[in-house]
């Protein structure tokens, strides 16, 4: 499932637990990501989905990633 | 079997130190930005020296440690996106200094891989051509291409030089190599734009804002960590070695980000990284030789330790080198 998926991914490059994160969560906001951070999270979605994301500014909460997979794939 | 060593290293940096502290009073930034997202913490900065001074310098410094003269000097090479001219070379600048006037001497352009597409050249002259020995540099004075006004790239940079002296040897040395390029990327990241203006044009161009440094952050990580995790793999593959049988990886110095990346996905202790970005930012080509005279410098290198070399830059351009010290 795309959301379990992108939660393993999230918390891996956070370091955070895995119930932290919903759909609902903003990554910079919540998590405590820097952009960095968050390049990362994108490159890893890109790889495991085996999608690219040509605007990573538009993806802030975790359902804008879910979304932008389930759209592309 | 003939093949390429390295015998002596050298590093020359400017004295003026410039610290994240200094540079938040000139753009709108801070130390822990700066800090938590490169791992830079301060940087040498030219007080107005060109890159020439400190390649020189590293040329002399070599001559020195392997006690070899000037005229014994066969072959000169140095790596730089920032040389004092368009003609003459630095490596011509120099032969002139250091008086090794039987040497052939040029520059190449291949930014942060630079240094290491220089040692790969010498050692298909040395391998092939008879010549017994050569002085390979990487040296920048970045500061002159960097916009000093644009918080985002003006953190990164530093000036300085390093080098290796290089000789022919019967074992050892540089053992295998796996450099490429792709110039379709290279919008990615570019410096030192001079526009075609003469006297025949309409519109003579003043300074390009393309002079400057200027870089597409999430692509050159991207670019970075993939190309080096895979040329980091097959160099290991092809010589049938793990990380274990590594003593030292040197990266080049761009962001501590990138190399936590590449040490992670190729389950590589990060301490085998020798890093030493948080004094000197990233100075391109210098990097790699720089950090290659600490390690030297230190006493943490022994004869027969494998070491990989690994660089990724502007073009795009990626090497990676196994050597044995």
């Amino acid at each position: 499932m795309v959301f379990e998926k992108i939660r393993e991914i999230i918390a891996e490059q956070t370091g955070k637990d895995i119930e932290e994160i919903t759909l609902e969560t903003n990554v910079k906001e919540d998590l405590d990501a820097d952009s960095l951070d968050l390049f990362q999270i994108i490159n890893d979605i890109e790889d495991e989905f085996e999608v690219s994301v040509e605007n990573p500014e538009a993806i802030v909460t975790v359902k804008d990633a879910v979304d932008f997979v389930e759209s592309h794939k | 079997m003939i093949r390429t060593r390295v015998i002596a290293t050298a590093a020359s940096v400017p004295e003026q130190i410039i610290t994240n502290d200094d540079l938040a009073r000139i753009v709108d930034t801070s130390d822990e930005w700066i800090s938590q997202r490169t791992g830079i913490k301060e940087r040498r900065i030219s007080s107005g020296e060109n890159t020439s001074v400190f390649v020189s310098d590293v040329a002399k410094q070599l001559m020195e440690k392997a006690e070899v003269t000037a005229d014994s000097i066969d072959l000169i090479i140095v790596a730089s996106v920032t040389p004092d001219y368009g003609t003459p070379s630095l490596a011509c600048m120099v032969q002139k200094e250091i008086g090794a006037s039987n040497a052939v001497a040029f520059d190449v352009v291949a930014a942060c891989s630079g240094f290491i597409f220089a040692l790969s050249i010498a050692d298909k002259y040395i391998r092939s051509s008879g010549y017994e020995n050569a002085i390979i540099i990487g040296g920048e004075t970045l500061s002159k291409v960097i916009d000093w006004s644009d918080r985002s790239t003006c953190v990164l940079f530093g000036d300085g030089a390093g080098g290796a002296y290089l000789e022919k040897a019967q074992d050892g040395g540089i053992l295998f190599e796996e450099i490429g390029s792709d110039g379709k990327m290279y919008e990615i990241l570019t410096a030192g734009y001079t526009a075609c203006s003469n006297v025949f044009n309409e519109n003579p161009a003043g300074v390009d804002p393309l002079w400057y440094a200027h870089m597409d952050g999430r692509e050159v990580f991207k670019f970075a960590t993939k190309n080096v995790i895979k040329s980091l793999n097959k160099v290991m593959e092809e010589n049938n070695i793990t990380q274990e049988d590594i003593k030292y990886f040197i990266p080049h110095q761009a962001n501590v980000r990138i190399v936590e990346v590449i040490s992670k996905k190729l389950d590589i202790p990060f301490e085998k990284f020798y890093m030493n970005i948080e004094r000197f930012g990233n100075t391109s080509s210098a990097s790699i030789p720089i950090a290659l005279s600490e390690l030297d410098e230190k006493g943490l290198l022994e004869r027969g330790d494998q070491i990989i070399l690994t660089g990724f830059g502007g073009g795009m351009t990626w090497g990676t080198m196994l050597i044995t010290w």
